[in-house]
């Protein structure tokens, strides 16, 4: 009988040994050892498919189809992309739109949603200040331009939306991570950023200057 | 009559009874321990077919997770990024590396990275990216600490009662929505003080995470 336990205890050590401890770091993968019903024949997002000839369940856009939809903030009844200042960035006779378009409302909220999209997207490379000196930079991205020379200072909101949306020279298109609204609410705070890097002391309220030691 | 049994043989019964009580619990204790999601997928870390670094571009560069998982707080599906999120910075940043050809190929081509999906809940379970980050359950809480990983791996179970773990007691877990992605974050005033705030969301955003079975398996 001491044999037997002696052989079962042997057992137990051959299996620890062979199949280790939980949370092991393994490029295996998992055993599936009832598979249930794990795998239906449905696909999920960015899945494979054995049935297309590209591999992939997700099929792309065929040429020329236009999405349909509604944003929140559009008109009732344009149901296509169709607000030309809200998704192009342009006003009535194709010119790039100064300031921003009807459908959407700056306020506190609206800039507020910009500055955290912008800490996401953008600050990556032109930096909390919009200065171009993001993270990027030191890893050698050098041509981030900053925010606040003149030239950028005085372009048109709506070309600063088409450059978001559709990129310009090496920074490429954003249009699939941010949406048209909140595009415009980043702008907003872009605007809020060269504000704050060029105030001049007649900005500062009278009530306040001289806390500043201005007057 | 010769003895065909020795005496001892009368305590057989009993032994053998001893014995198979012994295996069984023995066996018990094994397939607890090894077949389940904890031994089974904890752990997972499938070679990619780009050494792409959690530690280096979410820690050390800081990127926020939605600037690549970017449809997390829009969807239920956590998407993993296209090559031209990573062309964003790799048309400038290391543009010659032969680790990212596979990166440069899929976005001359259009066709995916072949990336290796290592989180899988079953096809019979619902889950949902959005809703939880909406609710403010950190990734933390279910992929442990990526913005620690070089090679990603399961972290966590994800069972039915890691799930339920959680369902029956968010207030030990959510935390304001703003801080979602910042895996390092817990409450500076320790567990009392999360669990505090995190009774004060439950009770003001009215959290009733799902506990009856078709909220997970519809
Ligand atoms: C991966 C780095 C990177 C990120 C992230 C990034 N940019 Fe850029 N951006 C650049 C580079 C590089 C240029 C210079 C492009 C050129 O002229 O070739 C640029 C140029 C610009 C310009 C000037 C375009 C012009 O007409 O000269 C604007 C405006 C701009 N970016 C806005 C943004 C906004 C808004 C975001 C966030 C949604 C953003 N960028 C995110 C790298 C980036
Ligand atoms: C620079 C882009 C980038 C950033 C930033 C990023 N990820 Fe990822 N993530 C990826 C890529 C690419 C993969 C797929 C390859 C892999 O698994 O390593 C991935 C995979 C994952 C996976 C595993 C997916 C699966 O297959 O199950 C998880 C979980 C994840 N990321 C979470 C996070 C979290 C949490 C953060 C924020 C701390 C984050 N990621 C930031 C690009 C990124
Ligand atoms: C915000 C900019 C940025 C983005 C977006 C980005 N990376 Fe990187 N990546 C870097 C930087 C910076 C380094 C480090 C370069 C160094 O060490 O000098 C790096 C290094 C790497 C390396 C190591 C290269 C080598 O030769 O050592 C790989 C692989 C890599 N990244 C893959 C990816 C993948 C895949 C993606 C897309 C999911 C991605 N990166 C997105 C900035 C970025
Ligand atoms: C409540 C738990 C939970 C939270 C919180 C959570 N995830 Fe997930 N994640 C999962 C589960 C479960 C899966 C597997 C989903 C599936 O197979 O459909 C997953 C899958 C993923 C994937 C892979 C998707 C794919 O199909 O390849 C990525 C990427 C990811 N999560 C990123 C994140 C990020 C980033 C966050 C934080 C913003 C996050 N997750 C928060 C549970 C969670
Ligand atoms: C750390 C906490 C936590 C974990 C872990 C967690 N959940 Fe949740 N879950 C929540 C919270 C909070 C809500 C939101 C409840 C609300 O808004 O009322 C939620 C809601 C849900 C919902 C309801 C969604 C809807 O559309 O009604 C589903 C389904 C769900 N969770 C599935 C899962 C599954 C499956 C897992 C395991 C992979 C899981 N959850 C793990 C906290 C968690
Ligand atoms: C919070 C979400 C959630 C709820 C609520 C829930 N389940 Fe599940 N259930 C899961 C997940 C996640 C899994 C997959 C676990 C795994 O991968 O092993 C699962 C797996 C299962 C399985 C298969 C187990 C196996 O390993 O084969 C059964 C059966 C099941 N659930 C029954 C139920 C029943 C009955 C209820 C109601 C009392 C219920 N579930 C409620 C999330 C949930």
């Amino acid at each position: 009988m001491r044999y037997v336990y002696f052989a079962t205890f042997f057992i137990a050590i051959l299996t620890v040994s062979v199949l280790g401890f939980r949370g092991t770091l393994s490029t295996k993968p998992p055993l599936e050892l009832i598979p249930d019903m794990d795998h239906q024949a449905k696909y999920k997002p960015q899945a494979e498919s054995p049935f297309f000839a590209d591999g992939r369940a997700d099929r792309p856009l065929p040429a020329g189809v236009v999405a349909y939809g509604r944003s929140s903030t559009a008109a009732d009844g344009v149901f296509l992309a169709a607000d030309d200042a809200l998704y192009q960035g342009k006003n009535a006779s194709g010119e790039w739109l100064h300031g921003f378009p009807p459908a959407v409302k700056v306020d506190a909220r609206f800039m507020a949603r910009g500055q955290d999209r912008y800490t996401i997207y953008c600050a990556p490379c032109h930096g909390a200040l919009g200065d171009g000196n993001g993270i990027t930079k030191q890893y050698g991205m050098g041509a981030t331009p900053s925010y606040h020379d003149v030239r950028l200072r005085q372009m048109a909101e709506g070309e600063i939306y088409n450059t978001i949306t559709n990129g310009k020279g090496n920074m490429l298109s954003y249009a699939d991570k941010i949406t048209p609204e909140d595009r415009w609410a980043v702008i907003a705070y872009v605007r809020a950023l060269q504000r704050a890097q060029n105030g001049t002391a007649a900005d500062v309220p009278p009530s306040h200057q001289s806390e500043l030691g201005l007057k | 009559m010769s003895n065909l049994f020795p005496k001892s043989a009368n305590k057989l019964p009993l032994q053998i009874l001893v014995y198979l009580f012994f295996v069984g619990g023995l066996a018990t204790a094994g397939i607890t321990y090894y077949a389940t999601n904890s031994y089974a997928n904890v752990g997972y870390a499938p070679v990619q077919p780009v050494p792409f670094s959690h530690a280096l571009h979410a820690g050390q560069l800081g990127l926020d997770c939605r600037y690549c998982h970017s449809n997390v707080e829009k969807s239920g599906h956590a998407n993993v990024p296209t090559a031209q999120t990573c062309m964003n910075c790799h048309n400038q940043i290391k543009v010659d590396s032969p680790l990212l050809a596979p990166v440069r190929d899929s976005y001359a081509s259009g066709d995916p990275v072949p990336w290796i999906k290592i989180h899988q809940a079953p096809d019979y379970v619902y889950f949902n990216h959005s809703v939880h980050v909406a609710r403010g359950v950190s990734c933390v809480s279910c992929h442990g600490a990526i913005n620690q990983m070089d090679v990603v791996h399961q972290d966590k179970s994800l069972t039915m009662s890691f799930c339920l773990d959680c369902h029956r007691a968010p207030e030990k877990f959510i935390r304001d929505p703003k801080l979602v992605t910042n895996l390092d974050w817990k409450h500076p005033e320790g567990e009392s003080a999360q669990v505090e705030q995190g009774k004060k969301f439950v009770h003001d955003w009215n959290v009733k995470p799902p506990q009856s079975c078709s909220g997970c398996h519809r």
